[in-house]
C-alpha cells in the first residue's frame, strides 16, 4: 500500500468517526434502560407518545409537498433560463442564495406580515410552511438543477426535439427531464431533508411538525426526543435510499464518459 | 428494402431575409430560390450568417423582415415544430437517454405511430445509414461519425419536406467526413429530398451540391452550380474563397487587362492599376532562358505538380500543371509565364 492510500484511509476513518460517534452515542442513549441495561423500551413507547404519529405524518406530507412544488416550479424555470436567458444565470443564483442570508426570525415575521390577509386554507396551515420550505431549499435546489442542465447540451436537445415536431411540453417532459434524472433526484433529497429536519421556522410560525414536537418532548423526556430525532434521520436515509434505487432502476442510460 | 422516395419534398423561396443581433447584421437581405429535390449548400467563412439563415428556414430563429415560403406556403411565422422540416446539427444533438433506434423513432412517436411500427421503421432507417446492428446502443456508445449517421436517420424518419444540415461533418475526422459526405449525397439523391447544407468547407460544397450559395457578411455573393462558382466567380470574394488564386499586378484598360505582358479579357470592365486574380491551373509555363520568371519550388502531388516561381517584378506565382508537363522544369530554372485566355476578375491594386 502506498503512503497516499494509508493517509487517505486514516483521514476517512477520522471523518467517519466525527460523523458517526455522536450518532452512535445518541442511539446508545435512546436504548438505555434502568440501571445499566439496554432495551427497545423507549422506541416502543415512541409511537404511543401523544401527538407523535400526527406530527410524523405532517412532516412527511410537508416533505412530499416541498419536493413536488420545488420540482414543479424549478425544473421549468431553470430550463427556461438555460434556454432563453442564460445571461441571467448569475443573477438567479444570487437571488436563490438569499434565503441563506436571511435569519429565520426575519423570514417568519415577513411571512406573518405578508400573509395576514391570506385565505384560511393557507394562513396558519402547513401549506404556508411548505411554500416557505420551497424558498428555503432554493440555495441548494437551484444549484443542483443548474449543474444538471449545464452538463447536457440542453439547447441543442430542445431544438432537435422541436424540429422533429415536438412542442415545449414534449421538450420538457421527454427530453429535458429524462436527462436530468440525477439532478432531479438530488433536488428531491435536498428538499425532503430540509423539510423533514427544519425546526426554527416551523416553531416560530407555531406549526406542529416532528422536529417541533421532538424539541418539546425533549423537555420532559430526553430519551424519547433522542429516539425521535434518530427516527427523522432514519426516515431521511430510507427516503434517500429508495429514491436512488428507483432512479437507478429507471434510468437505462449507461453513464459512461465519452 | 422499402421504397423510401420522399413525396413531400418542397421548394423553398427566401425573400429579403434580414436578421440583426444588436449592431451585427447576421443575415442581410437574403434572396434565394431552392428547387424541390435540390441539394443546395450555403458556403462562406465562419460568421457570415449561414447558421442564422438555416435556423430562420427551420423556424428556430425569427426574421426581422422578409418571408420564408415553402411549397408555396408562407411559413415565416410558423413555429419550428409545425414546419415539417428536420435538421441535423453540428454535434451532440442525439437524445442521450434514448438508444439509437429510439432516437430515430422519436419523431414518429410524437406523430402517434405505434411502437412496433416505429421500431421497424427506425431499423429500416438505421439500415439506410448502415447502423442497424447498433440499434440498441446509446449515443455515448457510438463514435462521432456513427452519432451523426443516427442523427441523419432520425431527421429522415419523419419524412420531412426539407432537410437542413448545419455543418454536420465538421466535428469528424477527415476520413469519416469524406465517407459520410458521399453517403449523405447518395441518400439525398435517392430520396429526392430538398436539402440545405451549411458548410464553410469549399471542397465539401463543391463535391456534393447541385448548387452553391456563397455568402459573405450576411449577403449572398453568388449562387450557381459548383462548376459555375469555380470557373466563373462573380466577385473577387467568391474567386478567392473557392480554390486558390494568384494575385498579379496588371493595368486595366476597359474590357482588357495587361498582366505580365499578356492581355486578358476582363469579366468586369475596369481601368488603371489593379490586382488580377488568376487560378494556378490557368498559369502556363514555357521553358525560356529569357523568360519573365525564376522557378523556386517544384512539388509533386501525384497527377498534378505545383510549380512556384517569382516573376521578375518580385510577384510570387503558383502554377498547377499536369505532372507530365512539369517534368521538363527544374528548380532555379528560367521560364516564361503566360495565362489561359479566360475572363479574369480584378481587385483594387494592393
Ligand atoms: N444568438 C446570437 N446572438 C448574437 N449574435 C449572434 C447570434 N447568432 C449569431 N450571431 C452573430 O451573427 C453573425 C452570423 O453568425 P452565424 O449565422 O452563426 O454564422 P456562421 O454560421 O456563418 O458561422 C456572427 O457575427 C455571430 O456572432
Ligand atoms: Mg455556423
Amino acid at each position: 500500500m502506498t503512503r497516499r492510500k494509508v493517509f487517505g484511509g486514516v483521514f476517512l476513518a477520522l471523518v467517519g468517526l466525527y460523523f458517526l460517534l455522536p450518532l452512535a452515542a445518541a442511539i446508545e442513549f435512546s436504548l438505555r434502560d434502568v440501571g445499566d441495561t439496554h432495551s427497545l423500551e423507549v422506541w416502543k413507547t415512541l409511537f404511543q407518545q401523544d401527538g407523535f404519529v400526527t406530527n410524523l405524518l405532517t412532516s412527511l406530507k410537508l416533505a412530499l409537498g416541498t419536493v413536488a412544488l420545488t420540482l414543479l416550479i424549478m425544473v421549468p424555470t431553470v430550463t427556461l433560463i438555460h434556454l432563453r436567458m442564460p445571461q441571467f444565470r448569475r443573477t438567479m443564483e444570487a437571488i436563490c442564495v438569499l434565503p441563506l442570508a436571511i435569519p429565520a426570525v426575519v423570514l417568519a415575521n415577513g411571512v406573518f406580515v405578508a400573509f395576514q390577509g391570506a385565505p384560511p386554507w393557507l394562513n396558519g396551515t402547513p401549506v404556508i410552511l411548505c411554500l416557505e420550505y420551497v424558498v428555503l431549499s432554493l440555495p441548494f435546489t437551484y444549484r443542483a438543477l443548474d449543474a444538471g442542465l449545464s452538463a447536457i447540451p440542453v439547447v441543442a436537445l430542445v431544438e432537435a426535439s422541436r424540429t422533429l415536431g415536438g412542442g415545449w411540453a414534449t421538450a420538457l417532459l421527454r427530453v429535458v427531464v429524462p436527462n436530468l434524472r440525477t439532478a432531479i433526484l438530488n433536488v428531491s433529497i435536498l428538499a425532503a431533508a430540509l423539510a423533514l429536519g427544519e425546526f426554527t421556522l416551523a416553531s416560530l410560525l407555531l406549526m406542529d411538525t416532528l422536529p417541533v414536537w421532538t424539541v418539546s418532548a425533549g423537555q420532559s423526556n430526553g430519551a424519547v426526543a433522542t429516539a425521535a430525532s434518530m427516527l427523522i434521520l432514519i426516515v431521511s436515509w430510507v427516503l434517500l435510499l429508495v429514491m436512488s434505487v428507483l432512479s437507478r432502476r429507471r434510468s437505462r442510460t449507461p453513464r459512461r464518459s465519452r | 428494402m422499402t421504397v423510401l422516395i420522399n413525396e413531400k419534398a418542397a421548394s423553398i423561396s427566401l425573400t429579403g431575409i434580414t436578421r440583426s443581433y444588436g449592431a451585427v447584421r447576421a443575415v442581410d437581405g437574403l434572396d434565394l430560390e431552392i428547387a424541390s429535390g435540390e441539394l443546395i449548400s450555403l458556403l462562406g467563412p465562419s460568421g457570415c450568417g449561414k447558421t442564422t439563415a438555416l435556423r430562420i428556414i427551420a423556424g428556430l430563429e425569427q426574421t426581422d423582415s422578409g418571408t420564408v415560403v415553402v411549397g408555396g406556403k408562407d411559413i415565416t411565422r410558423t413555429p419550428a415544430n409545425k414546419r415539417d422540416m428536420s435538421m441535423v446539427f453540428q454535434s451532440y444533438s442525439l437524445f442521450p437517454h434514448l438508444s439509437a433506434a429510439d432516437n430515430v423513432a422519436f419523431g414518429l412517436r410524437l406523430r402517434g405511430v405505434k411502437p412496433a411500427v416505429r421500431r421497424r421503421r427506425a431499423i429500416e432507417l438505421l439500415e439506410l445509414v448502415s447502423l442497424d446492428h447498433h440499434a440498441d446502443r446509446y449515443p455515448s456508445e457510438l463514435s462521432g461519425g456513427q452519432q451523426q449517421r443516427v442523427a441523419l436517420a432520425r431527421a429522415l424518419a419523419v419524412e420531412p419536406k426539407v432537410l437542413l444540415l448545419d455543418e454536420p461533418l465538421s466535428a469528424l475526422d477527415a476520413k469519416v467526413r469524406i465517407q459520410l459526405r458521399d453517403e449523405i449525397r447518395t441518400l439525398q439523391r435517392r430520396l429526392g429530398i430538398t436539402t440545405v447544407f451549411v458548410t464553410h468547407d469549399q471542397e465539401e460544397a463543391l463535391s456534393m451540391s447541385d448548387r452553391i450559395a456563397v455568402m459573405s457578411n450576411g449577403r449572398l455573393e453568388q449562387c450557381g452550380s459548383p462548376a459555375e462558382i469555380y470557373s466563373r466567380p462573380a466577385t473577387p470574394f467568391v474567386a478567392e474563397f473557392i480554390g486558390s488564386m494568384n494575385h498579379v499586378p496588371g493595368i486595366a484598360d476597359g474590357a482588357t487587362v495587361t498582366v505580365s505582358g499578356s492581355r486578358l479579357p476582363l469579366s468586369v470592365p475596369g481601368s488603371g492599376a489593379v490586382t488580377v486574380l488568376i487560378r494556378p491551373e490557368a498559369v502556363r509555363l514555357t521553358d525560356d532562358p529569357n523568360g519573365n520568371t525564376t522557378i523556386t519550388t517544384i512539388s509533386f502531388r501525384g497527377p498534378v505538380t505545383r510549380v512556384i516561381g517569382r516573376l521578375d517584378d518580385g510577384t510570387p506565382i503558383t502554377a498547377d500543371l499536369p505532372s507530365v508537363q512539369a517534368a521538363s522544369f527544374a528548380e532555379g530554372g528560367r521560364v516564361h509565364v503566360t495565362y489561359a485566355e479566360e475572363p479574369v476578375l480584378t481587385k483594387a491594386a494592393d
